[in-house]
């Protein structure tokens, strides 16, 4: 198990995902594979930037690691913003013309679909989101 | 990311190259909105991208609303990843995406 402390802001994103490459890389993970988990980082840790400590700024810690059968990747996004369940919200309504688009909550989804599993948990005053990629 | 502008007559083609993301999405933005006056055809030569994000959907919508006012946009060269990301969000219906 590897991880990364940083402020949460989007200027790290680029640090966190190079960290998160480079273990991803020494597991020999499929390049499809490291791409959408790259997405879901810029995703996930572009949400906690914006909203975990608005208007302020804090940390967040980003952990990588090979499930039990080491055939996944597992990267959970921990913080201690507002709480926040991003698997609560309604999914986007995928069907609609360019001019009746809204794209909030695209990201979220984008994730959900391209992930194997995706858990949110609150605990000891922290968001602790995990997403599991198999390989 | 690295953004290449050709601009033949009313045609503007650019050639997007690395990751379209929540870091470069503002630079692309910013691209578009100086560059698409008088234009009425838009080429986006995504063969050099890597991925892209919902930072970068957001710019495309944009992006094809303002050109369904003054003409047409077309994706180009899109590799599959970025596919299964308009296949998902059901951009593929709304984009006009060519090989």
């Amino acid at each position: 198990m590897q991880e990364i402390t940083v402020d949460a802001t989007f200027e790290n994103i680029e640090l966190v995902t190079d960290f998160v490459n480079e273990v991803l890389e020494s597991w020999d993970c499929p390049m499809k594979a490291q791409i959408q988990i790259d997405i879901a980082i810029d995703e996930l840790f572009g949400n906690i930037a914006r909203y975990a400590y608005a208007p302020g700024v804090g940390k967040a810690t980003v952990r990588v690691e090979l499930s039990e059968d080491e055939n996944a990747a597992v990267v959970t996004f921990i913080d201690n913003g507002v709480a926040y369940d991003p698997l609560k919200k309604d999914d986007p309504d995928t069907t609609l013309s360019a001019e009746d688009r809204d794209v909030g909550g695209l990201g979220i989804f984008i994730v959900k679909k391209s992930m194997d599993d995706m858990v949110y948990s609150y605990e000891d005053g922290q968001n602790v989101l995990k997403i599991t990629k198999k390989f | 990311m690295n953004i290449t502008k050709n601009l033949d007559g009313q045609k503007l083609i650019m050639a997007l190259e690395g990751r379209l993301d929540t870091s470069t999405a503002p630079e692309f933005d910013e691209e578009l909105n100086s560059s698409l006056g008088g234009v009425t055809e838009l080429v986006l030569d995504f063969s050099g991208l890597e991925y892209i994000s919902s930072a970068g959907l957001r710019i495309l919508l944009s992006a094809q609303k303002k050109m369904n006012k003054q003409g047409k946009m077309v994706i180009t060269k899109a590799n599959d990843t970025i596919k299964e990301v308009f296949e998902i969000t059901g951009f593929i219906d709304i984009l006009t995406i060519e090989d």
